[in-house]
Order: C-alpha cells, then sequence, then structure tokens
C-alpha cells in the first residue's frame, strides 16, 4: 500500500475513536439536556404551579372576552328594579325602553333567559325554574336567604348557603340572591357598547342610519357637524377608552421609530471610529467599542428604568432607553460592516482624485447602504415589540395600558381589544419594515 | 447623437435619485424634529429638567453602593439565585423554542421536501408567533397561572420558535441538494433524509443562531421578571419599590445583569465565530 507523505495516514484506531466519541455525544448531548431540563422542571416549582393554576380563570377570560352580561337587578332595600348592561349606571335601559327578553310588572320581574329557563322575581322571592331539574326559589329574608330546591342531589353549579344563593346552570346564565339584592345576568355574544357609549345619540344606530346622519346637514349638535360629533363620541366612549388606547399606541410607535432613528444615527459615525480600516488609533478603537459593549450590557432594562427616574413617563423616556441601547448594537454591526467592505471600490474613486469625504461619499457608503438600511428597519420592527414591554415598566404607551387593565381585570373585553391592536399594530409595523427593505434593496 | 440622448437620460436618472434622497432625508429629519418636540410635551418630565436630573438616580445608587462597602459583594452573591433563575428561564425557553422551530423549519422550506400544501400554512403560523409581543403572553399566563418562572419561560419560547425558525428556513434554502438526492436514490424516507442529509449541513449555522437567540432571550427574560415572571427582574422591582435606602441593593442587581450578559455575549460571540467562521455576528 503506498501512501502519500503530505497525507496523514487513517489508521482504524483513529476511525474508531472517532466514531466513539462521536457516539458518546449522541448519548450525551440528549441526556445532558433531559437533565438540565428535570431540574428547571423542579427549580421553577411546576408541579406545585399545576396544583396552584386557576385553568377556570382562562375560562372566565375567553368568556368575558367576547361576551357581555345585562344585569337586571332588583334592590330590596330601596325596592327599585334596573336593567343595566354590566350593571353599570351608565348604561342604564330606560323604563319605557327595556329589552323584550324582560317583562316588568310594577315592582315584579319576569325574565326569559331562553331555552326554558325562567326567573319570576315578585316581592322578596326569586323562582328560577331550570329544565330539567326543577324549580330553586329563593326568598331574601332580613337576616339572609331562605331556599327551596328540588328533591335530589344538589348540583355542582348551585352553591347555597344561609348567607347567599349563586345559580348558574349554564355558562351564560345567573342567579344570585342574597340579602340585599336579587341579581339576574343574562350573558349574549359581542363587544357591548363597541362603538358609541350607551347615552350617545348614536347608540343602536344601524350602518345605514349612521351613513346617513353623517351626510345629513341637520345637526344633532349645533356645536359640530355631525360626522365630527359622531367622531367624538367614538373616541370619548367611557367604556372602551378609543381615544386614549389610540394615543397610547401612538406613542408605543414614536418610541419605536424615534429611539431607532436616534441610534442609527449616532451608531454610524461612531462605527467608523471603531472599524479597522478607518480608525488607525487602537486606543480610540477601543475606547469606541468599550462604549458600545458597555451600552448594550446595561440593556434596556436598566436604561428604562434610569430615564423614567429622569424623565418620568412618556415617549420621551422609553425612545431614549431604546436609542442608548441600540447605539450599541447598531454601532458593532456597522462597524463590522465596515471592515468588510471591498477596498476596491475606494482606491478607484481615490485613483479619480476625489477628496477624503469624496471617497467616503461614493466608495464606502453605497457598499454599507444596503446593511445599514436593512440592519435599520430589522430594528425598527422588534422594537415595536420592546416598546410594548418598556412601556409596562413605566415610560408609558400601550404596554402600561395593557398592565393597568390586566390588573383590574373587569372587564376582559378591554384587554382583548387592547391586545388585537398591539398584535395589529405589531404585525403592521413588520410587514412594513419588509416592504420598505425590499423596496429599498432589492429595488422591486 | 444616441450617446447624447443617454447622457441626458442617466443626468435626469440622477437628479431624479437625488431628488428621492433630499425627499427622504428631509423627511427623516422632519419625524426626528417634530417626533421628539411632540413627545417632549407628551412626556411628563420634560428633556430639560430631566437632564439635570439625569446623574441623580445613578448616582444616588453608586454612593450607597460605595458605603455599603465590602458588604456591597455579599449583595452581589446574595443575588445570584434569582440571576440563575432568569438564565434557567431564557436557557429553557431557548430550548425549547428552538426544538420547535427545527420543526417548523424542517416543514416550511420546498429544498428540504417539505410536503408542498403545509409550506404557505406554516410560514404565516411563523409569522404570527414572532409578531406576538412576548409581554402579552406572560402576562396572561401569570394571570392563570400565578406568578412564576413559567410563564416568562412559555411567552419566550412561543416567540423564539416563531423567530428561529424563519432563520432556520433560510438557512435550510440554501443547503446543497446533492446528499439529500444521494439518500432518496438509496430509499430513504423524509425522516431519514432530514437526519442524514439536511442535519450535518445545518447544525453549524443552527447553533450558531441559537447562541445569538439565547443572548437575546436572557435580556428578554431579566425584563420580564419585572412585571412579575420571577428572577432578576423581580428582584429588581421589589429593591425599586423599596425607594430610598436601597440603592446598594439595586446597584448590586444592576452590576450582576450587566456583569452577567456581558459575558454571556462574549461567550456567545467567541463561540459563534468558531461555528460559523470569520468572527462575525450576523
Amino acid at each position: 500500500m503506498s501512501t502519500d507523505t503530505l497525507e496523514q495516514v487513517v489508521t482504524p484506531q483513529d476511525v474508531w475513536s472517532k466514531v466513539r466519541r462521536r457516539a458518546w455525544l449522541t448519548i450525551l448531548v440528549p441526556l445532558g439536556i433531559l437533565a438540565y431540563l428535570t431540574y428547571t422542571w423542579f427549580a421553577f416549582g411546576v408541579p406545585d404551579l399545576l396544583a396552584k393554576a386557576q385553568p377556570e380563570r382562562a375560562v372566565i377570560l375567553a368568556t368575558d372576552s367576547v361576551a357581555y352580561k345585562v344585569h337586571v337587578t332588583k334592590l330590596l332595600r330601596r325596592d327599585i328594579l334596573e336593567v343595566a348592561i354590566e350593571g353599570e349606571r351608565r348604561a342604564t335601559y330606560d323604563e319605557a325602553d327595556l329589552p323584550d327578553w324582560v317583562e316588568v310588572d310594577g315592582k315584579d320581574a319576569f325574565v326569559d333567559l331562553g331555552e326554558g329557563y325562567l326567573v319570576e322575581i315578585i316581592g322578596n322571592r326569586m323562582s328560577f325554574t331550570v329544565p330539567g331539574y326543577g324549580t330553586i326559589i329563593g326568598q331574601a329574608t332580613s337576616d339572609g336567604v331562605d331556599i327551596e330546591l328540588p328533591e335530589g342531589d344538589v348540583p355542582e353549579w348551585l352553591l347555597t348557603n344561609p348567607k347567599k344563593l349563586d345559580a348558574r346552570p349554564t355558562l351564560d346564565r345567573r342567579v344570585q340572591v342574597t340579602r340585599t339584592k336579587i341579581e339576574v345576568h343574562n350573558y349574549f355574544g359581542g363587544w357591548e357598547n363597541f362603538w358609541f357609549p350607551f347615552d350617545s345619540e348614536f347608540y343602536g344606530k344601524s350602518f345605514s342610519q349612521l351613513y346617513a346622519l353623517a351626510l345629513s346637514a341637520d345637526r344633532l349638535n349645533p356645536e359640530y357637524s355631525n360626522v365630527w360629533y359622531m367622531v367624538q363620541d367614538f373616541l370619548g366612549n367611557p367604556d372602551w377608552q378609543h381615544g386614549e388606547i389610540f394615543v397610547a399606541l401612538f406613542e408605543t410607535i414614536m418610541m419605536a421609530v424615534l429611539g431607532t432613528i436616534t441610534a442609527a444615527l449616532f451608531g454610524l459615525p461612531l462605527a467608523f471610529l471603531a472599524a479597522r480600516n478607518f480608525t488607525p488609533s487602537m486606543f480610540l478603537r477601543f475606547g469606541v467599542r468599550r462604549l458600545f459593549d458597555f451600552l448594550r450590557g446595561i440593556d434596556m432594562l436598566i436604561w428604562s428604568l434610569i430615564f423614567i427616574r429622569a424623565f418620568g413617563l412618556g415617549p420621551l423616556t422609553g425612545a431614549l432607553a431604546i436609542a442608548f441601547t441600540d447605539t450599541g448594537t447598531l454601532g458593532k454591526l456597522f462597524s463590522e460592516a465596515l471592515e468588510n467592505i471591498d477596498n476596491k471600490q475606494v482606491e478607484g474613486v481615490r485613483a479619480t482624485g476625489a477628496n477624503q469625504i469624496q471617497r467616503y461619499r461614493f466608495g464606502v457608503i453605497p457598499q454599507i447602504l444596503p446593511v445599514f438600511v436593512s440592519q435599520v428597519l430589522y430594528f425598527l420592527e422588534s422594537n415595536t415589540r420592546s416598546a410594548t414591554v418598556i412601556g409596562a415598566l413605566g415610560a408609558g404607551g400601550i404596554g402600561l395600558m395593557l398592565v393597568e387593565t390586566m390588573k383590574t381585570s373587569r372587564d376582559w373585553e378591554n384587554t382583548s381589544y387592547i391586545i388585537i391592536l398591539t398584535i395589529v399594530v405589531v404585525i403592521l409595523m413588520d410587514q412594513t419594515s419588509s416592504w420598505l427593505r425590499r423596496k429599498l434593496i432589492e429595488g422591486k | 447623437m444616441a450617446v447624447a440622448a443617454m447622457e441626458e437620460e442617466i443626468l435626469s436618472l440622477r437628479k431624479r435619485r437625488q431628488l428621492y434622497s433630499l425627499i427622504g432625508l428631509l423627511l427623516v429629519v422632519a419625524v426626528m424634529v417634530s417626533g421628539y418636540s411632540k413627545s417632549n410635551d407628551m412626556n411628563s418630565g420634560g428633556f430639560l429638567q430631566g437632564l439635570s436630573k439625569f446623574f441623580d438616580y445613578p448616582g444616588e445608587i453608586v454612593f450607597e453602593a460605595w458605603e455599603a462597602g465590602p458588604a456591597f459583594f455579599g449583595l452581589i452573591i446574595q443575588y445570584l439565585p434569582a440571576m440563575l433563575e432568569t438564565l434557567n428561564i431564557a436557557a429553557v425557553a431557548t430550548l425549547l423554542g428552538a426544538a420547535m422551530a427545527v420543526v417548523l423549519a424542517m416543514a416550511s422550506t420546498r429544498n428540504v421536501d417539505s410536503w408542498g400544501p403545509l409550506i404557505p400554512v406554516v410560514r404565516r403560523m411563523m409569522d404570527i408567533m414572532r409578531a406576538f409581543p412576548e409581554l402579552i403572553i406572560a402576562l396572561f399566563l401569570i394571570f392563570v397561572l400565578g406568578s412564576s418562572p413559567v410563564p416568562a419561560m412559555i411567552a419566550v419560547a412561543f416567540h423564539t420558535a416563531g423567530a428561529l425558525g424563519k432563520l432556520f428556513s433560510e438557512v435550510n434554502e440554501n443547503i446543497d441538494r446533492k446528499p439529500i438526492e444521494g439518500l432518496s436514490a438509496c430509499g430513504a424516507n423524509w425522516l431519514q433524509r432530514i437526519r442524514y442529509a439536511v442535519m450535518p449541513q445545518v447544525a453549524p449555522n443552527y447553533l450558531s443562531y441559537f447562541l445569538l437567540r439565547l443572548e437575546i432571550n436572557v435580556r428578554a427574560s431579566a425584563i420580564l421578571g419585572f412585571v412579575g415572571a420571577g428572577g432578576i427582574g423581580q428582584e429588581l422591582r421589589r429593591t425599586i419599590g423599596w425607594g430610598q435606602g436601597a440603592g446598594d441593593e439595586t446597584a448590586a442587581i444592576f452590576v450582576l445583569l450587566f456583569v452577567t450578559i456581558m459575558i454571556i455575549d462574549q461567550a456567545s460571540s467567541y463561540l459563534r465565530g468558531k461555528l460559523v467562521g470569520a468572527g462575525r455576528a450576523h
């Protein structure tokens, strides 16, 4: 067997040792990952978490975010009967204009919850007919509730104690009786008062009616034209806060746009100082590079907290936090791009007798422009997401609004509305940035 | 004649180009100026008055950290477990997210013989996963599961799956198809082709993107801690909430976070340089 002296001889031992190493790796790496995941399973307290999780909250959230309820409430002390959306004072139905499933006879009421579920409220006595179970009777007394149930076992959906009766036979029907009030909840799909508040003149009008009103010259409100009045009623909707949400979204977008552009404008000149082929001074280069590392290492979290202290709540704070962090990141990326440019183009420009500025302008900038534009657009997109998080830390914008509505956790439809809008905005920014990238770089 | 016409055309094209550049530049300047003045108005504290206070807070915590003396290092060690928790969140999220991303990438690239009708579906799915801000998923899961590291982990993993899936499928698009064809000639099924023809080619790039993502996810998990997902972020919120007098604790957390991020940054860029050569970050 002849062997080339320059080529290493492949011995069976070599091959076997490599195969063995490979085999060990194939076993050890997955085992290592598995061991790590097991460790974190317990370090995160997953068993405990699973025991304490409240999946019913997810169900409540899911139903509440796509449905609203109308309360029929009888206040026993004051002996009045009210029908109101979500039990809110602002959204109380007029007595002459009650929904057709409620029938009022003096101080008594008959509520038809559909599918055979019927509620009768007469005086202090409530009787609830549930198909397939029977009639539940609750009588409010001066110190509690007297309850009469049909024969047999008490079902799970029925909660009874001497102070309270709470029956929820289906997810969308609920009756409660306490010493002071009888309350019936009837759930409906959809978002109530989404367009206009309950007390608005536009409430409950169909699209064509609104269209006609918008075009009509007769002003509903002498001060504004109808369209403007409509817009104001829409934006000022107290339940949905469209106006405030739009302002918050605008703030978040502003944070992302201003922060990214500022970072790019500061990052580019600094990148020249950090690139080997443009800055001969090692000292200066080292300093600028450490500055980039420092800006990046401090991280957006810490920058935001410092800026919130100094500048308070608002888009300026978020923009500056993004600008500081990304000056570091973009500066580093640009300086790498600058180090990788083709020197021939610069020399070609120099050969024509160009001065320093002209060499940069025609020899360097065209080469790094695609990197510059695509990175800036990419960061713009990811900063829109970052801006929502910075907002939640306390800088304002949609992030803060989201945290606050979640904390009060009263109206989940508001939360889901904000979530949907946020996602739409992020997707729009994503699409715009990739469209611009295609347009500017590929020229399509 | 033709030359003159061409020259004229070039000149007019150049003029138009310059006009576009000018308009673009003016647009950027206008956005910057109006944006900053507008956001200055919207901010609760103005820029100029804030500028004078800018060094107050860092100064305050540095001073308190200085006063704490050697005990400051004790504080840093005290917060190490919380930092470790944040690192765990990031690591588990990156592992699970990357595992999912591999599946998504293999199902969404024509070059590796993914099932045709599935490709656009999986691509849109990845777009949506990337667009979901981590904050929203984390807040939702914190509401359902309670305050713990798991919501942050799931939120980060979800986003990671989308982001890495896209990068992975871009890697898949650039591989050499010859090994795949060779294997299919031997009668290998799809899984075997992926395992023996695709994986060996893409593994270094996948690992490199994995490390880059890990770096990003450490930052993300630290921030999510601040909204209640455990780890160093939660400790930070606690110490900041204490207000005056807890400056040394806050400073300790800042230092710990800074040092960790730096170490991970440097380690990941070194390893990535080794994996894909040339030491380039992207």
